[in-house]
């Protein structure tokens, strides 16, 4: 589980100690990611075979997991195939993934001391399921190391993704439509959801991004999600603006 | 859609969605943000995930289902108390899945 007690706070490590430590957050990733793998790879699995019952050749199945590495996204993609030009397919992927830039948003503090050789892979695998993982490891305090984690849940993720896919499109048309498992992921997220609360602005903003993205749940291309979710952060903000407004107050008076 | 057609999706996604995910880390970093907007950003998480568990849990096939045979409800709701409770990841799933495949089994 997700501790707040990491090892790695000394500062007078060794070189070879760094490594160690390193090696140890991003494995400490890779092990957090793996309940969400139990709702991933039934995913991974259905697009491959999914991919293929498009008429896509099975590289340019492999190609969108490898290069695109969007769940969702890469659905919707596959369903537009038939009968979309590919400018509008592309534009939709845009849409769907602009959830991704509240990611990239919320990481972006805690990784602009590092070069660009970090920043583009942390970027390439910011997803839904790495993103929730992660951010509750900058909720820690020794964050000198957790670019290393961010990295270990991203990959882990990836690779899960990767081979699930390329499993779909082996078994192809064998892949059982349904496992039971549709229902894991949304209970991970749950469990997720808990841990990152840690106040009562908290607690708004994810009441009113729920409601929020019910009540938008026609829209299409995902826009309901992406909506929801900038109205509970800014409702979020709100609250905490007015708590401390009346924090002052007290304090003032 | 010929092979080309593909390809060229395949890579316009791929850039499209790399740029969004870059997009604050690379090239408009969270610290020119103004500081309101900037302490907002713990509160991303929580109203994604939010966003996300809603609609699967209330409208699990496209319609609001607030009734007993929405076994994902009711099996999302089990997970919400052991989670409020234990906050522990692995129990929240096992007792999520096994509300849900009990109900599956027997709720019918």
């Amino acid at each position: 589980m997700i501790r707040a007690d990491e090892p790695g706070s000394a500062a007078n490590e060794t070189p070879s100690d760094e490594r160690g430590a390193a090696v140890r957050q991003v494995l400490a990733g890779g092990r957090d990611q793996l309940p969400l793998l139990l709702g991933v790879i039934p995913f991974g699995l259905i697009f491959g075979a999914l991919a293929l019952q498009a008429g896509l050749p099975p590289a340019a199945a492999q190609a969108f997991s490898l290069l695109i590495f969007a769940g969702s996204a890469q659905f919707i993609a596959v369903g537009m195939l038939a009968n979309a030009p590919a400018m509008l397919i592309i534009a939709t992927i845009f849409i769907v993934n602009l959830r991704h830039a509240l990611y990239s948003a919320s990481l972006s503090p805690h990784v602009s001391h590092l070069p660009l050789r970090w920043k583009v892979p942390l970027a390439w695998l910011l997803t839904d399921e790495a993103f929730a993982v992660a951010a509750l490891r900058y909720r820690q305090a020794d964050l000198r190391l957790a670019h290393w984690y961010t990295l270990g849940t991203g990959l882990t993720l990836w690779i899960a993704w990767q081979l699930s896919t390329a499993l779909g499109i082996l078994l192809g048309a064998r892949v059982p439509e349904s496992w039971g498992l549709e229902v894991a992921l949304p209970l991970t997220f749950i469990a997720l959801l808990i841990l990152s609360i840690s106040d009562k602005p908290g607690v708004a903003a994810a009441i009113c991004a729920g409601a929020t993205a019910v009540v938008l749940n026609g829209l299409p291309y995902r826009l309901g999600l992406v909506s929801a979710a900038v109205l509970g952060v800014a409702v979020g903000i709100a609250y905490q603006a007015r708590r401390t407004a009346r924090a002052n107050e007290r304090d003032g008076a | 859609m010929n092979a080309s057609g593909v390809w060229l999706v395949i890579l316009g996604g791929m850039l499209v969605t790399f740029l969004i995910r870059f997009s604050f880390i690379g090239l408009l970093p969270a610290d020119r943000l103004p500081s309101l907007v900037r302490s907002g950003l713990r509160f991303v998480a929580p109203a994604v995930l939010a966003a996300i568990i809603a609609p699967a849990l209330l409208l699990p096939a496209g319609v609001l289902d607030l009734s007993l045979s929405n076994f994902q409800l009711l099996a999302g709701l089990a997970a919400l108390a052991v989670a409020v409770r234990f906050r522990n990841l692995w129990l929240t799933i096992a007792v999520g899945l096994a509300v849900f495949w009990m109900l599956s089994a027997f709720g019918r």
